[in-house]
Order: C-alpha cells, then sequence, then structure tokens
C-alpha cells in the first residue's frame, strides 16, 4: 500500500504547521495518560464517579446480556443432559440414596445446634440480604478480575460488602457509586480471604492467582494437613464475610497449601446476593488506627 | 449508457447521480465503532481469567493501519480516556498506550512507507503483545507466571483476530462512505 500524500507537508506553512500541532498534542496526550495513571495508582477511587456514571449508563445493555447469558447456559446444560442422560441417571440415583441418609444427620445436627444455642442464649438472626441482582458485566479484557453491579448507593450498598450466590461466595463491592458498582472477584490477584477446612479448623488464606484456580495458603505451616477434594469455608476472620459459605475445592496440593477451585462461578450463576458486613463494627475498629481510638474517645463508639 | 453498463454512473459507494456521502456518517462511524469496541467486553463475563481480546484498542490499530492520516495522532487521549472508564484498568492507561501507539505507528510508517497486509499483521500482533503485557504491568495485578500464563490465549486469540477485525473496518469504510445524501 502506498503512503498517504497528504501528510507530504512541502513548503505550506499551515500544513507544516498543523501536522506539528498533531504530534505535539498527542505527546501531550501520553503526558497526560503518564499523570491520571500516576493519580490512580496513588487514588485508586478518585475517578470511581466517572466510571460509575459510564457504567450506570451502560448497565440496561449488560442486563440484557446476563439474561441472555443465562439463557444460553440453560440451552446449553439441556444439550449436554441430553447426551449424558444414562450414566449421569445412575450416578444421580446413587447420590440420592447417599444424600437422603446425610439430610437424616443433619437434620440430627441442626436439632441438636437448635438445642445447644437455646442453651448458651445465641439466636444469631438469619442474615437478611442488602440486595438480590445479576452481574451486568466484567473487565473481560484486563488483567484484573472486576465484575460490574448495576445498583448502588441508592440501594444501600457500600464498599466491603460480600457477594455471594446461591452456591458460594463471588467476591466482594470494592467501589459504589450512586447507581452501579465494581464487585472484586476472588481470582484477581489482589483478592485474599480468611477461609477455614470445613469440618475442622484448618485456617488459611485464599489468594487469587490470575489463571483461575485460587492459592490456599495455610497459616499453621508444618505438615499440609489439606487432601484433594476438601472444600474450603468462608472462616469469618475479618468480619466482613459470614462464616461457613463455602469458597473452594481443593484440587492440587502444593508445598505450603494447596491449588483450589471456585465452587461458586460468577460466569455460571445467575442471581447474586450482596450481603452486609458481617461484623461492621469490628471491620470499623480494625481501620480505626489506636492512635485516634485513645486520643477521640467518640470515635470507638 | 446504462444498457452498456448497469453501474456506469456509480462508483464503489454508488450511485453519483444525486447522491454523496454524508459528512456525519464519515465522521462519527470509526469513532463510534472504536467506542463500541471498547464498550462490548464488558458485557462478557470473564470471571476466571482475562480472555477477550482488547478489542478498542484493536480497532483503534484497524482504522489506524487500514485508513493511515483518517484518525488525528492525538485520538488516543479521548478514546483512551472512553476506554479506561469501561476496561477495569486504572484510569490514565489506556490513554497513556493508545497515545503511544498512535505515535509509534506514525514513525514506524514514516520508516516503512510501503507495506502489506503481512506486514499490518506483523505491526498489529507486535503492537497488540506490548500493549496487554504493559497493561498488566500497569493495572494493579501481581504479575506472577499464573497470570501471564493465563494471557497467552488471550494474546493469541488477539493476534489471529486481528484479520478479522481488518475486514470489519474495511466493511464500516464502505459504510462509511457510501453515498446516501440527496444533493437537490
Amino acid at each position: 500500500m502506498a503512503p498517504p500524500a497528504s501528510r507530504r507537508t512541502g513548503y505550506s506553512r499551515k500544513a507544516q504547521y498543523s501536522v506539528f500541532t498533531g504530534y505535539l498534542l498527542a505527546a501531550l496526550g501520553a503526558v497526560l495518560g503518564l499523570v491520571l495513571l500516576g493519580l490512580s495508582w496513588v487514588r485508586p477511587h478518585a475517578f470511581a464517579p466517572l466510571r460509575g456514571m459510564v457504567s450506570s449508563i451502560s448497565a440496561p445493555a449488560g442486563e440484557a446480556s446476563a439474561v441472555t447469558r443465562s439463557g444460553t447456559q440453560s440451552v446449553w446444560s439441556t444439550v449436554t443432559g441430553f447426551w449424558q442422560a444414562g450414566s449421569q441417571n445412575a450416578g444421580l440415583r446413587e447420590e440420592l440414596e447417599i444424600a437422603r441418609i446425610r439430610i437424616a444427620e443433619a437434620d440430627a445436627v441442626a436439632a441438636e445446634n437448635a438445642r445447644l444455642k437455646d442453651l448458651l442464649g445465641l439466636a444469631k438472626d438469619e442474615v437478611k440480604p442488602v440486595a438480590v441482582t445479576r452481574l451486568v458485566g466484567s473487565s473481560a479484557a484486563s488483567a484484573r478480575r472486576y465484575a460490574y453491579l448495576s445498583i448502588g448507593r441508592r440501594q444501600g450498598l457500600t464498599p466491603g460488602m460480600p457477594v455471594v450466590s446461591d452456591k458460594g461466595v463471588i467476591g466482594r463491592v470494592l467501589e459504589v457509586t450512586r447507581s452501579a458498582s465494581r464487585v472484586l472477584l476472588l481470582t484477581d490477584t489482589e483478592s485474599v480471604l480468611p477461609v477455614r477446612r470445613a469440618g475442622d479448623d484448618v485456617v488459611a488464606f485464599a489468594e487469587g492467582r490470575g489463571d483461575g484456580l485460587l492459592k490456599i495458603k495455610l497459616i499453621n505451616l508444618g505438615l499440609n494437613p489439606l487432601k484433594k477434594g476438601d472444600l474450603m469455608v468462608t472462616s469469618g476472620a475479618g468480619g466482613y464475610f459470614r462464616p461457613g459459605v463455602a469458597v473452594a475445592v481443593v484440587t492440587e496440593l502444593t508445598s505450603d497449601g494447596a491449588l483450589a477451585r471456585l465452587v461458586a462461578e460468577p460466569s455460571a450463576t445467575n442471581f447474586v446476593t450482596v450481603e452486609p458486613i458481617y461484623e461492621a463494627v469490628a471491620v470499623a475498629a480494625a481501620q480505626t488506627p489506636p492512635e485516634r481510638e485513645l486520643a477521640d474517645p467518640a470515635a470507638g463508639e | 449508457m446504462e444498457q452498456l453498463n448497469p453501474r456506469a454512473r456509480s462508483d464503489r459507494y454508488g450511485s453519483r447521480i444525486n447522491r454523496t456521502q454524508s459528512p456525519w456518517r464519515a465522521l462519527a462511524v470509526p469513532y463510534a465503532s472504536i467506542a463500541f469496541a471498547s464498550f462490548a467486553p464488558t458485557l462478557l463475563l470473564a470471571d476466571l481469567m482475562p480472555l477477550v481480546p482488547p478489542l478498542g484498542f484493536m480497532m483503534l490499530l484497524g482504522w489506524r493501519i487500514m485508513r493511515p492520516g483518517l484518525l488525528p495522532v492525538w485520538v488516543g487521549a479521548p478514546l483512551g480516556a472512553f476506554d479506561d472508564l469501561l476496561s477495569g484498568q486504572p484510569f490514565g492507561s489506556a490513554i497513556l498506550m493508545w497515545s503511544l501507539a498512535m505515535i509509534g505507528l506514525e514513525m514506524l510508517e514514516a520508516r516503512f512507507p510501503w507495506r502489506g497486509f503481512w506486514q499490518d499483521w506483523l505491526t498489529a500482533a507486535l503492537a497488540i503483545v506490548i500493549y496487554l503485557l504493559a497493561a498488566a504491568a500497569v493495572s494493579g495485578a501481581t504479575l506472577a507466571t499464573p497470570l501471564l500464563m493465563a494471557m497467552v490465549p488471550q494474546a493469541l486469540l488477539a493476534i489471529l483476530l486481528y484479520p478479522f477485525i481488518a475486514r470489519v473496518v474495511a466493511g464500516l469504510d464502505r459504510f462509511r462512505l457510501t453515498r446516501t445524501r440527496r444533493l437537490a
């Protein structure tokens, strides 16, 4: 392809100046980008209102695509279900038998739990969700793993609130504007969640790796007690998540813990629930520096 | 005349009699298509790893490479700002990198004025790989081996998608210059 002749300026002063101005503006744009990038590094939420404005405008399209997504998923599962019907039927029968037994056991445990709680006077209410909604989109082209919600401060969301689906933890609310918010998914490399093994008290941190798996880092090092297939649930430490929500299943052991697969994949969920922060008082206390707490007696209340 | 050749009084953009190009359409289509390409990946839910190519940047590359001189050199800043608001990157990263890409392509074109499809594809592939690495570096994510490995399919998909984007840009360019406005 021949080069365009329009940019050969020749002796025309006007053409020379306009080409020069173009280059100057482009360089200024790059410098402006660098400055804004530095600003976003220092203050990550400085541009949240702008982002929120754009994502609330684009939210209706996201809603539509979310509905389509859940629709296509059910079509796909119908097709795969048709092919696997026979073997699946046998497998499900077997599972059902075991599940019936487990349910009877669970009933007994629940009854005993209720009795013991009555004994201790510990009647913790059911968690009332702040909102039930769909994930309307994600940062699909970026190295970060964010999802977007089309609800925000008007519906009572605040940063830090847990986002869970019916299967388990999805992530937590990171940035809230008037009618849009951004969720940090568990698979993001900056996401850390305190977890424990379901059934006993092996405590660990679940960190995102950026490739879809979670790194389970044990807190007590030594013999690695984890096994393949262990279910990790939230431990409630930190005060954001209520304890006992499923997070991930261990798939591979490493020297200092394990790699785990998500239980609740955000793309496979239909609706997600935004829950209130489990121990808001503890979270606020952890964020208050001790100096201020001591200096101002009203701050702790 | 029409009996000899039915397309005698038309060019590739339609009939030349009483029809001309719409200036609005001719101006708006490149910008609208790049903005839409920036927006489209946010509709998909990539929850495990980055999977969707950086479509906004690829569309910018497509227009820049297919139609040199159509977009002004400084266009990386405003279009990048819009991309930053949607992409999940820290604000300013696309402003910086799209501006640098426009300047870089300008310099490359001054160095190699005659070029063809294969060279364009090579240019685009290099630009995409550098862009993805730079974007990951400034995104605030911890750059470890698993994340970089997870980005390989995204980069390959993006490189393989460039010829398609080039066709889309060519189609949009025909649409942009279609003679639709009545003169009289």
